[in-house]
């Protein structure tokens, strides 16, 4: 008896485990919205408040990041309102709930722009939800505020991008390393778009600064261990690692660069994924080595001592703030700012005023401004170096705010045709 | 000569990871027939463990060593309310068992998403672990080492439960034929329970092992079950054996693909050969034999 069981048993488990192993592989793909005219709008802000969509993974592996972006949005939310709302009407925000599923994201978006009819959106983080929400955005013709730093190559009119593009973050730090005297590098990322992107930027300008890339690896998002890996980093001795690994990847990462013996002083990291929430969960005491960012928590300035203050009194906060979550705060003021030079919340006349209108905003990480073309935002880099407390010393700065390129088209060294095929790629 | 010491090495600490993760498995699944998808959850349970008994005793040197077992009651006690409250009226119906598992296995992973914090917790590895031992020239990091030893320690107490003690041989009855050892007096309904404690238990065993490994956050149970069941699966059913050996292959040859490819191109190879394996052999390498009629 036992025998059959046994055999049918094995022979559903193998087709089980297939299953699984298809459908981990499986990607989110959302049909393009045909290039018809946009259904009419049912915003109605008639009365005295507005109503807007946040949508962010409150479940899932990405609740991890995106539960704190919420929370921030919140928080902008309520002290606008209780600064007077938006043309004096007040915010009622709607919050979704991604669940880390891109179609899940497509599908929230489309019920925040059509059923709650909001005036605009604010979320996501990973490149796949964007990717998601804008043919949605796109077809409604709506708004979505997108917070986090990403690959670049991407603009659109109904999306407004207040992270950094490549050339506020990567090509900084890399700008950063040349001033180090770095002369060879080693790329390691997560195996998807953005690493992907980021390491044949980095490539192309390497080339061009005289650094020597002497290795490249990267691990599947859902494998952990690094070991094999970092083997790798140890023999290739390079001078820096660049590190592209996407948030709790890095855990792995981090353990195994340690237990192989590499340490700051002889092969430092430079990330742009470890913040200041990310750094005191690595399991080791990461200080000595670099991120590139445009906040940091350290930055001395008025707004930012505000920002910090706010956000420690606000109910469920986080403890320590940090980039993304400053770029989504920002991005409900720069909104407000839209809007009301706009004088409307209507998304074309928001869209005339971005181009009109010099937009800005005096965020926790200085002045910034929005380009009405592309619909990014100048930002000045930012090098931290992570202390023992687990913040980050500011070692190196662009100084000035840098005008977003997401294109990459004032950069001699960019062929048009590695931008097309990028372009391509990313779908 | 130099570049195979690197990945023999750690494809051995990654196969004896694999093993203790896939141990519990091979009891749970492998003997009592119940497909447990919230054992990837018990691994996590485990390297929560770790991270808590780090939180209320300072020394790191000693505070891993007492997880180990306080992972393996946490975990087992879990695996004995899913058991008494779940499993228990699924036996015989591993397809239901499977989808009610996937359900727990979701409750239990954003229960870890609300209680602890948000970006995952850190286990600081000690710092008699934080060494390297020089193998042929090559800085072999001593925590692989320490995987390979608590693997071997999991395995041969978990051989000498099931040889030498008369639970064992209950166990090995109610594997061979229930109905039979039912008749000889054996409460299977209590080795059943007593069996699921030890299969969850050392899964959260692994999970302190993994701790050290990987990120301690609510998605480390989905990053190792299915590489967990794949080595149960491939190993044979009903035998340690294969699984030793199934879990081994596959920590080796994944870190050999890696070396000499990239680690999303090992991943694919080492499935698509698991995958074929199983079309070839779908029982697995090793079988049990039993006088069982049907």
């Amino acid at each position: 008896m036992f025998k059959s069981r046994n055999r049918m048993l094995s022979v559903t488990a193998a087709a089980l485990t297939t299953g699984l192993i298809l459908s981990s592989c499986g990607g989110a793909t959302t049909k393009d919205a045909a290039p018809t005219a946009a259904p009419k709008s049912c915003v109605d802000t008639s009365g005295d408040t507005v109503k807007l969509g946040f949508l962010n993974s409150l479940t899932g592996g990405m609740a991890i990041s995106e539960k704190t972006v919420s929370k921030t949005l919140h928080m902008a939310a309520d002290e606008i309102n209780a600064s007077g709302g938006i043309l004096g009407k007040k915010i009622v925000p709607i919050q979704e709930d991604g669940a880390t599923d891109w179609p899940t994201f497509a599908e929230k978006e489309e019920k925040l722009l059509t059923k709650d009819c909001v005036a605009a959106t604010f979320g996501g983080w990973t490149s796949s939800s964007r990717k998601a929400v804008k043919p949605v955005v796109e077809k409604y013709n709506g708004l979505f505020f997108y917070p986090v730093q990403y690959e670049g190559l991407e603009s659109s009119k109904n999306i407004y991008y207040t992270g950094a593009t490549t050339n506020q973050q990567i090509i900084p730090a890399m700008d950063f390393l040349k001033a180090q005297g770095v002369k060879t590098l080693f790329l390691a990322g997560s195996d998807y778009v953005f690493p992907r992107t980021a390491n044949a930027i980095i490539k192309l300008y390497a080339a061009k600064l005289g650094i020597k890339i002497v290795g490249e690896e990267y691990v599947p998002l859902d494998k952990a261990d690094w070991t094999t890996q970092v083997a790798k980093i140890v023999k290739a001795k390079p001078d820096f690692v660049f590190n592209t690994i996407n948030g709790s990847s890095n855990v792995g990462f981090v353990k195994a660069y340690y237990d192989a013996g590499l340490s700051p002083k002889t092969t430092p990291i430079i990330s742009v994924s470890i913040a200041e929430e990310e750094a005191p969960a690595m399991g080791h005491d990461v200080s000595g080595n670099y991120a590139s960012w445009n906040y940091f928590e350290s930055i001395k300035s008025p707004a930012n001592a505000k920002f910090i203050a706010d956000w420690k009194k606000y109910p469920g906060n986080s403890g320590v703030t940090s980039d993304p979550m400053e770029a989504a705060y920002d991005s409900l003021y720069l909104y407000k700012e839209l809007v009301e030079k706009a004088g409307s919340f209507d998304v074309d006349k928001i869209n005339a005023a971005a181009k009109k209108y010099k937009i800005t905003f005096n965020a926790p990480e200085g002045l910034i401004t929005l380009d009405g073309e592309n619909h990014h935002i100048s930002k000045v880099a930012n090098i931290g170096q992570i202390q023992p407390d687990n913040q980050f010393k500011i070692v190196w700065s662009s100084g000035t705010p840098i005008a977003p390129d997401p294109y990459l088209k004032g950069y001699d060294w960019f062929p048009a045709a590695t931008r097309d095929a990028l372009v391509k790629a990313a779908g | 000569m130099d570049s195979l010491i690197a990945p023999f090495l750690n494809g051995t600490a990654d196969g004896a990871l694999l093993l203790i993760a896939a141990l519990g498995l091979a009891l749970t699944f492998g003997q009592m027939g119940v497909i447990n998808m919230a054992h990837g959850e018990f691994l996590l349970a485990g390297a929560l463990t770790a991270y808590v008994t780090q939180q209320v005793i300072a020394s790191t040197d000693l505070s891993i060593l007492l997880a180990l077992p306080i992972a393996f009651v946490v975990a087992g006690a879990l695996g004995v309310v899913l058991e008494a409250t779940v499993i228990r009226w699924m036996y015989e119906r591993p397809l239901d068992t499977l989808l009610a598992t996937v359900g727990v296995a979701m409750i239990l992973r954003q229960f870890v998403l609300d209680a602890f914090p948000s970006q995952g917790v850190g286990v600081v590895t000690p710092d008699w672990l934080d060494h390297q031992i020089d193998v042929f020239g090559y800085a072999w990091p001593l925590r692989q080492l320490f995987t390979i030893l608590l693997a071997g320690a999991c395995l041969s107490a978990l051989a000498a439960l099931l040889k030498f003690t008369s639970f064992g041989r209950q166990i090995r009855a109610t594997v061979q034929n229930r109905a039979l050892a039912e008749t000889l007096g054996v409460s299977t309904r209590m080795v059943d329970r007593i069996t699921f404690f030890v299969g969850s238990g050392l899964a959260g065993v692994a999970g302190v092992a993994i701790s050290l490994i990987a990120a301690t956050d609510s998605t480390l149970g989905t990053k190792y079950i299915v590489a967990a069941f794949l080595v149960v699966v491939a190993g044979g059913l009903g035998q340690l054996k294969g699984t030793i050996i199934a879990a081994w292959v596959v920590g080796v040859s994944t870190a050999f693909f890696t070396d000499w490819t990239t680690g999303s191109i090992a991943q694919v190879i080492v499935f698509v050969l698991v995958v074929i394996f199983l079309q070839v052999r779908p029982q697995g390498l090793f079988t049990v034999r039993t006088r069982g009629l049907a």
